[in-house]
């Protein structure tokens, strides 16, 4: 991606724009992904013995299908962050960390500004990059690893005889589901703290945020991606 | 409850006791609601029909005397029939464990129902497929001692009796008998039914399903939902469509068995040695392609085809009995035997809870049969082990597996729990004289050290002279009954905090087995996550501050 903001012979005045910040994809993978985790979850704990209002089988049949179906979307996703280059998104940027976690652990209480303002070029702040990023190399696939070995037990079933082989797969995709829901707790609480309660939601849903593009940004989405621009 | 006083002393109960085996209108009256399948229906493992009318055969017209004189003209044209039936364990009685070298077979194991064959084999030898075994005079050589009419009747109208009659007062059980018209039953021989395997094997213990819980008179006529493949609305199968024999060697004995077939059918045909569920169904019999046939087959590699597919033990009315206790025999009232009847089985049948010639019994029908890991080898208590009696129950055949060993897979068996007559000073079990015309058989005169001093006589076994009551259990692996496959156990009833494998060691079974810390931090980090948001979000509201999102 080009940096636009440094173009020659624009001056730097930055105009307040309605822009497309989620494509059409990421938005379709966001949410088929958020009900797939939550199918996967359901099921999951019910497999694990938390639920008992549906059958074992039952359960496992769905977990299986719909992790199944998840991998596949995954498979998709990473095609697309790699081909768009939305995969610098997650680059842990550990500046402004510490003021973001200021904020939402005091500052939003006291009605102080967020210090982190959205860009064309960085959509996620300091913290929510690391947490992404936490999520995509470290909770994502501890799950699916261990999750594809778990499900593919009866090719290796006869070689765990007497082993601890499966417990341990189990004790670490239970330990990582743990930390799943953890995570997406914290993310829907997270999604109250715009500037309403439903305004990252409703982000997420259309796609279009409003933020700050510099004079060069303007220009170039005119230009190039008259379609990224809002009313 | 009913109270049954013996007419002269304990005659009645012995006639109840012992006459129940083998009547043929008892097994009738027992199923009048369901006929039994006609043997020649069922399928058996032979021809259909074979090549030869029996009723035209000069041989056979007959008048014979005894049995043996039609097993005399058998073997004139099944001339090597005589040969390959006494190697086979139906005659000997008598069996070596190739895998634990134990000497085993009726002849030798003590068991914890009626005890020991040994000693009294005039009542107990009604299930030898011989003619008059009552004592050592007994000629295993001669081939005209073998009964081939027990197997062989089609026409359900053949019966044995004791091969003696015991104490005098045992003797009405001998009356009122329909004489045998052996010309006609020699006339109409052919491949076994479940009636013939059934008249022995069912009534194993001393009556209809006492001692397996997975074989009794109901399987004559099973409904679909008892057993698929011997009900007539399923596969109609006679005993030996699965139990295979070679030259009278018939295949699936209890004694050495098969925990895991890992051959499956073979080419078509071509196994004559097992009975095994895989020897049909294969080793991978699961619906394919899906996910839980391919999750199901794995399960089959660590678990019998039996521990899903036999959700319950005797399901078709008749019970099984589970505990049986010796210490209380021999009690009178009025200087009388009696029996109680306190159990009324799902046929409406009442079965004894208590007998003056055995003691107290237990029953029960349709329950979850307990699991263990078994690799096809049980080591015995025999006679001559030194028992170690400080763990009890004591086990009359210890079952042997590991979770570790791929050979092993979890067993449905039936436990039986006795209190049986050991001598507490050696630390052995002991041969009970129980059956005979003399002063000292149990049944007759009640008194133990008397009858075990002489069943012990008999093999020459030390006795101390005193009688204990030793708690045993037995296993007694269920492979019989087999449900339609809608009614196999669930998944839930195993993956599950309550599982039906609860306690078995070596297991990891989701739904189960979980790692508690794992589940104590987990679930606490969920707790604080939500409780932490919930707090969060509150403090936003309660100071009313505008919320500032990122611009």
């Amino acid at each position: 991606m080009t940096d636009l903001s440094t173009a020659a012979g624009i001056p730097p005045v930055k105009t307040k724009r309605a822009v497309m910040i989620y494509s059409r994809y990421e938005r379709f993978w966001h949410w088929s992904q958020a009900i797939l985790i939550f199918v996967l979850a359901m099921s999951g704990f019910a497999v694990h013995g938390a639920f008992s209002f549906v059958k074992f089988g039952t359960a496992v049949t769905i977990h299986s299908w719909a992790a199944i179906t998840l991998i596949v979307l995954w498979i998709f996703t990473t095609f697309w962050h790699f081909t768009t280059g939305q995969w610098r998104q997650y680059l842990p940027n550990l500046a402004g960390l510490a003021a973001v976690i200021r904020f939402y652990a005091w500052g939003i209480l006291t009605g102080a500004p967020h210090p982190y303002s959205k860009t064309l070029r960085r959509k996620q702040n300091a913290l929510q990059s690391l947490a992404y990023l936490s999520f995509m190399v470290i909770i994502g696939p501890a799950l699916w690893s261990t999750g594809i070995v778990y499900l593919a037990y009866p090719l290796w079933a006869h070689w765990a005889v007497g082993t601890i082989g499966l417990p341990a797969v189990a004790f670490v995709h239970t330990a990582a589901a743990f930390m799943m829901v953890t995570f997406v707790i914290i993310h829907i609480y997270m999604t109250t703290t715009g500037k309403t309660v439903t305004h990252y939601v409703r982000t997420m849903i259309t796609g279009y945020d409003t933020i700050e593009l510099t004079a060069a940004e303007a220009a170039y989405l005119s230009e190039d991606e008259p379609g990224r621009l809002g009313t | 409850m009913r109270l049954r006083f013996m007419i002269s002393g304990f005659a009645f109960a012995m006639a109840l006791a012992l006459g129940g085996g083998l009547r043929a209108e008892d097994v009738a009256e027992q199923l009048s609601a369901r006929p039994p399948s006609p043997i020649a229906s069922q399928k058996t493992d032979g021809l259909k029909g074979g090549t030869a009318d029996h009723t035209k055969f000069q041989a056979l017209k007959g008048p014979f005397e005894t049995g043996s004189d039609v097993t005399k003209a058998c073997l004139t044209c099944h001339t090597e029939a005589g040969a390959h039936f006494m190697k086979s364990i139906h005659w000997t009685w008598d069996y070596q464990n190739p895998k634990t070298g134990q000497r085993l077979g009726k002849h030798n194991v003590v068991n914890n129902f009626c005890t020991n064959a040994r000693g009294n084999e005039g009542m107990c030898a009604q299930c030898h497929a011989g003619y008059g075994w009552k004592d050592d005079t007994f000629d295993f050589t001669n081939q005209n001692n073998i009964d081939c009419l027990v197997c062989h009747d089609t026409t359900a109208t053949y019966y044995r009796l004791p091969n003696s009659r015991g104490h005098d007062a045992c003797g009405v059980m001998f009356e009122g008998k329909q004489p045998i018209d052996l010309p006609k039953v020699a006339q109409h021989v052919g491949l076994p039914g479940r009636q013939n395997c059934g008249a022995c094997h069912y009534n194993g213990g001393g009556g209809d399903g006492v001692k397996h819980g997975d074989l009794d008179s109901t399987l004559n006529a099973p409904p679909k939902a008892l057993d698929v493949h011997m009900s007539p609305e399923g596969g109609n199968f006679a005993c030996t469509k699965c139990h295979v024999s070679d030259k009278h060697m018939v295949s699936g004995s209890r004694y050495d068995m098969i925990a895991r077939d890992e051959k499956g059918p073979g080419q078509p045909g071509a196994r004559r040695d097992v009975a095994t569920c895989e020897s049909c169904h294969s080793a991978k019999p699961h619906d394919k392609p899906s996910l839980i046939g391919w999750q199901l087959d794995t399960h089959a590699e660590r678990i019998a085809c039996q521990t899903c597919h036999i959700p319950k033990i005797a399901r078709g009315g008749v019970a099984t009995m589970v505990d049986w206790d010796w210490s209380t025999a021999g009690k009178m009232i009025d200087g009388k035997g009696y029996a109680l009847e306190d159990y009324k089985q799902g046929d409406g049948k009442e079965r004894h809870t208590y007998w003056t010639i055995k003691g107290d019994f237990k029953w029960a029908e349709n329950f979850v049969p307990s699991y263990q890991w078994f690799d096809g080898r049980m080591i015995y208590t025999t006679i001559d082990t030194k028992i170690d009696d400080s763990k009890q129950p004591v086990p009359i055949n210890a079952v042997q597996g590991d979770a570790a060993d791929p050979k092993s897979r979890i067993w449905p068996f039936k436990q039986m729990h006795t209190r049986l007559p050991w001598d507490p000073k050696l630390k052995s079990l002991v041969y009970n004289h129980l059956w005979g015309k003399d002063d000292t058989a149990f049944w007759g005169n009640f008194d133990m050290v008397k009858s075990v001093a002489a069943g012990m006589k008999l093999e020459n076994k030390p006795f101390s002279g005193e009688i204990g009551f030793l708690p045993t259990v037995s296993n007694w692996p269920i492979t019989h009954m087999v449900a339609p496959s809608s009614d196999a156990v669930k998944c839930g009833e195993c993956h599950a905090e309550k599982s039906r494998l609860a306690g078995l060691p070596g297991l990891y079974m989701p739904g189960h087995s979980t790692v508690r810390w794992l589940d104590l931090i987990g679930y606490a980090m969920l707790a604080a996550t939500l409780a932490g948001v919930v707090l969060h979000g509150l403090a936003r509201i309660v100071l009313g501050k505008k919320t500032h999102g990122e611009a």
